[in-house]
């Protein structure tokens, strides 16, 4: 009962809130939004892949927003400064792009209750501070199918970054696709403990190829593991944004994040006064994610294939985490017929079976 | 396929290290002549954009890594006028250029983000790269790789057996008595300052002509430290700063395969494992105090100041 | 013709002069820079330099950002008074927000006043360890402690990472790498309603009045400034230089080790992985900027501060990249030590070999 009452105060002061952001909005001005991005727009990776998005967004909307960032905002104590900076300067709309955020945009969101807030990734909510993510562990789902059909080796290499829910649960989504067609192959992970070092991504490919894998997948920043892939004769899929550029031969496709009709969306919503604090979780079936067009190295009917799965996903008869979904161990963690609730999959915590090697703790 | 996979191993460490050879290598040169240049992540940034911006626009691999070398050396000049010309501190102007050359690099690449180039290949030596284990090994890299190789052997010979580097290593050891029996002090320095940015930014264009053909910001990810610290494992020695980089580089390699063959370490107690060797190492060269002075050039790091 | 000669004695009007002209080329070179991106330059320059300060809270924020800086700049400038070239205080500084943070982990649901102190001591004693230990290598080594100081930076931040990615994980945290919220209790009070400036900005006034007691009014100062200017006349004078040496770094140590600590209780308010954007590094070009001298010191780290702040503050205004703050702070500094060779060195215009400068007209 306290529950509902207030989750219904919640909706209330929401709907109360989007009237006055709209109430603001409805001068001529043009909104302005603004981004903090963790790292340089020149990444070529993360946070190119948010500015793409805002760019996107400024194409889609003209002069009705005008959008301003600040890169390389650490995440410690620079970052409530920014955010609260953004805030002051009359941005109505302010996206925080990265998990490090997340407290330092809820201190401010208090300050400045007329401002809407988008935390990406995070899992804390507020009246102004809604969250969003992209499902890309179903673009991941799908390379992992392609991977079990194109393995000839039955070992698939992935860089990992940091053992993060994010990543852990990609890694699990992808061995589940990768299996779902060759039960056989299995997952090497290496992690390099970092978003981003195109050498030592480059390394750790090469790593796992020296040690039989025949396909890559990453889940860090830069282009580095392609780049090995091609120099080394394999495949390979990119991550953020389609990285075929990179290499051509090695490239099959890529998990991209596909941010701009969100922050159109988003913007749309806080100008026509409909914007509230939610989390959006979405995938495929929204456009948030997608997979980077397949490389001619994929077979027709792989390709037909995977594209078939891809509407399925979109359409909700397939979930790349449908039981069974056993652990390392063996063990049921989802029965047939269920799937894993998305509270699990915000805190995987374990590898699926088909990955090799145990999660660093 | 056993001997295979270790050849295999060897000769990703030789790639893994030869950044770190190269840049080392000219760091050395610069503090055995008593200049301590804590710029050098600064130096390979610049060096790294520049030698992509210019392969790229010109289609020249060799141009770009001339502009990767010559902007390494504009930057060391930088560090040269200041901290030698103005006899500045050397540690506050080395930081100065590091933090100047990411803000430079990153300012000059905005637009070349994104794109890439076809890199240096492989390049087999006839006949040597036959040679059945070494052949693989050490015959089959590509150019900047035997450059280093050159490099390596150019800078011990340089050291050991040539006069300026002898008289180098004076300059480095007692830069007062070096002037008073007439030896430019000055001049050494600049040049040995010079050769250390055109090294670093060499390195860095490895980086993003060879190793990884790209330029984003940083990418040199904190390689020009690490590069620091091997001078010191080497104990200032040329022949054992290529022994320190493919060490490293080998670490860093067996680190990700032990990951790949299953075995679970926390990642940064592994990270921290270079730095503690290099304490280690430098804990057995200077604890004997007569046996430091072998090692380490006496005058390193202190300032020069003109006698007039 | 120019010519260059060595001052019989240094300038005192150069020393301070050197500073505003250094100021005034960056300004210039700026301005140029401005000009350069197509903005108009004295807006440009404007909202670098006037507009992240102009109004209480943006003071309140420079605060904020000078004290860590400021407080490791005053422990490296006794360091490198008595010539002990310490480049460790991020290492002490990472160390001690580590140690502070795992004490504060343990008074989660503790109340009292004794807490918060207890807390701040655990970082101190940290950053003390972390500066002790470069300090024994060299006095019983013989080390060179630029060396392991740069090595123990990184061995310091790895072990953060540890920290914050294993045993100091919040439990409930969905596996992210940061530690729990602190209980109010381990949090530093604010002193001023509505802004982030805690005490430790009153700690950082502290030190400095305690460093420059130290250096100009007691034996120990005493001592130090001699070992820095004659290590052979100390050693004649009786000083025992390891004692001094351990001295130094563990003063150094302690007030970059209280740094962290209040960084981590005070603006961030939990562990993270980033609490420091590098001010153990920015310190050391503070503590030059300031010749080494307190008040100098606590000018350069508010220079410094409003650079960091400056170069948010044109992204958002401007739409400018954040590399120029990199530019604008590598600039400073090398304009200020190329102008400090005018305290030592005087230029002189024709070929006269020996005029004094009393013969007047």
């Amino acid at each position: 009962m306290a529950m509902q009452l207030g989750a219904l105060v919640r909706a209330a002061s929401a709907a109360l809130l989007a009237t006055a952001i709209s109430g603001a909005a409805l001068a001529q001005d043009p909104l302005k939004v603004g981004f903090v991005y963790i790292g340089p727009t020149g990444d070529a990776g993360y946070t190119y892949a948010h500015d793409k998005g805002r760019k996107y967004m400024e194409e889609k909307l003209g002069d009705q927003v005008v959008s301003t960032y600040v890169e390389n905002v650490a995440e410690g104590a620079d970052s409530e400064r920014v955010i609260r900076q953004l805030a002051k300067s009359g941005n109505e709309l302010i996206f925080t792009t990265s998990f490090g955020y997340m407290n330092p945009t809820l201190k401010v969101a208090k300050q400045f209750p007329k401002v809407a807030f988008e935390h990406a990734t995070g899992y804390k909510r507020a009246a102004n501070v809604g969250t969003y993510m992209g499902r890309i562990y179903e673009s991941r789902y799908l390379t992992g199918v392609i991977a079990g059909k194109m393995t000839k080796s039955n070992v698939v290499g992935y860089v990992g970054s940091f053992p993060i829910p994010e990543v852990v649960r990609g890694i699990n989504a992808f061995t589940q696709g990768l299996r779902s067609v060759n039960p056989g192959a299995t997952v090497k992970v290496v992690w390099v403990s970092s978003w981003y070092d195109p050498a030592k991504e480059l390394e750790a490919a090469e790593s796992l190829i020296l040690q039989g894998a025949d396909v890559i997948s990453q889940h860090t920043d830069s282009a580095g593991p392609i780049q090995a892939a091609e120099a080394k004769g394999v495949y390979a899929f990119g991550y953020n944004s389609d990285m075929s550029l990179y290499g051509k031969q090695a490239h099959l496709s890529a998990a991209v994040f596909n941010w701009g009709p969100l922050y159109e969306a988003k913007a749309r919503a806080v100008i026509d006064g409909s914007w509230k604090a939610e989390d959006v979780w979405q995938g495929l079936a929204a456009g948030y994610v997608d997979l980077a067009p397949m490389s001619d190295a994929v077979p027709a009917d792989v390709q037909q294939l995977v594209t078939g799965l891809k509407q399925q996903i979109i359409d909700g008869s397939l979930h790349p985490f449908a039981g069974p979904v056993k652990n390392q161990a063996g063990e049921i963690i989802a029965a047939e017929g269920e799937v894993l609730a998305d509270k699990e999959l915000l805190s995987m915590g374990y590898y699926v079976e088909g990955v090799e090697g145990e999660l660093p703790k | 396929m056993d001997m295979d996979f270790v050849i295999n191993v060897l000769y990703a460490m030789i790639r893994t290290g030869t950044p770190l050879l190269i840049v080392a290598l000219g760091e050395l040169v610069c503090e055995r002549s008593g200049v301590l240049n804590l710029g050098q992540e600064g130096m390979m940034l610049v060096g790294a954009v520049c030698g992509f911006i210019v392969a790229l626009t010109s289609g020249s691999l060799f141009l770009g890594v001339l502009a990767a070398i010559l902007a390494g050396c504009l930057m060391a000049l930088l560090f040269g006028a200041v901290a030698l010309g103005l006899s500045a501190t050397q540690v506050a102007t080395g930081l100065a250029l590091t933090i100047l050359g990411t803000g430079l690099s990153a300012f000059v690449g905005e637009s070349f983000v994104g794109q890439t180039l076809q890199g240096f290949k492989a390049l087999p030596i006839p006949f040597l790269s036959d040679i059945p284990l070494l052949g693989p090994l050490l015959f089959n890299h590509d150019v900047l790789v035997y450059l280093s190789f050159g490099l390596f052997a150019g800078v011990i010979w340089f050291l050991r057996s040539t006069r300026a580097g002898l008289m180098l290593k004076a300059i480095g050891e007692t830069p007062e008595s070096a002037t008073a029996v007439g030896l430019p002090v000055m001049r050494v320095r600049y040049l040995a300052v010079l050769f250390g940015g055109g090294m670093a930014g060499l390195a860095g264009g490895y980086l993003s002509l060879a190793y990884t053909p790209l330029w984003a910001e940083g990418m040199t990810a904190g390689r020009g430290w690490i590069a620091l610290a091997l001078v010191v494992f080497a104990s200032w020695r040329a022949e054992r700063v290529m022994f320190g980089a493919y060490l490293f580089g080998l670490a860093s390699i067996l680190h990700l395969i032990v990951q790949g063959m299953g075995v679970s370490i926390s990642s940064n107690l592994l990270a921290m494992l270079p730095y503690v060797v290099t304490i280690l190492v430098l804990v057995l060269l200077s604890s004997n105090k007569a046996r430091v002075r072998l090692y380490a050039p006496a005058s390193l790091g202190k300032p020069f100041h003109r006698t007039q | 013709m120019l010519r260059v000669e060595k001052r019989p004695v240094e300038s005192r009007l150069m020393g301070y002069l050197s500073p505003v002209l250094a100021a005034v080329l960056t300004l210039v070179s700026g301005a140029l820079l401005f000009v350069l991106l197509g903005q108009r330059p004295l807006e440009g320059l404007y909202a670098f330099f006037v507009m992240p300060v102009s109004d209480l809270y943006g003071l309140s924020e420079l605060g904020v950002k000078a004290a860590p800086i400021l407080l490791c700049a005053m422990g490296l400038a006794v360091c490198y008074r008595a010539k002990v070239w310490n480049i460790g205080a991020e290492g002490q500084l990472l160390f001690g927000a580590l140690t502070g943070s795992w004490a504060a982990l343990q008074f989660l649901e503790t109340e009292g006043a004794w807490v918060l102190p207890l807390v701040l001591l655990a970082g101190a004693l940290g950053g003390m360890f972390w500066g002790l230990l470069p300090a024994l290598l060299r006095t019983h080594f013989n080390t060179n402690e630029i060396l392991t100081t740069i090595m123990l930076n990184y061995i310091a931040l790895n072990m953060l990472l540890y920290g914050v990615h294993g045993p100091l994980k919040d439990p409930q945290g969905y596996n992210f790498p940061e530690s729990a919220l602190f209980s109010e209790s381990t949090l530093l009070p604010t002193l001023l309603e509505g802004t982030r400036v805690h005490i430790g900005v009153l700690f950082a006034l502290l030190a400095v009045a305690v460093v420059w007691v130290l250096l100009s009014r007691t034996f120990v100062g005493f001592q130090v400034r001699v070992l820095g200017l004659d290590a052979r006349a100390a050693h004649y004078a009786g000083f025992h230089e390891k004692r001094l040496v351990i001295f130094v770094l563990v003063l150094c140590g302690g007030l970059a080790g209280l740094a962290g600590v209040l960084e981590v209780t005070g603006p961030i308010g939990q562990l993270v992985p980033q609490v420091s954007p590098g001010y153990g590094y920015a310190a050391i070009i503070v503590a030059f900027l300031g010749r080494l001298h307190p008040v100098g010191i606590l000018l350069a780290s508010l220079l410094m501060a409003l650079v960091y702040m400056g170069g948010e503050m044109v992204q958002i205004e401007l739409g400018l990249p954040q590399a120029l703050t990199g530019l604008f702070q590598g600039m400073l500094l090398l304009y200020l030590l190329a102008c400090d060779f005018l305290i030592h060195y005087r230029i002189r215009l024709g070929a006269a070999v020996t005029a004094p400068a009393s013969q007047g007209a």
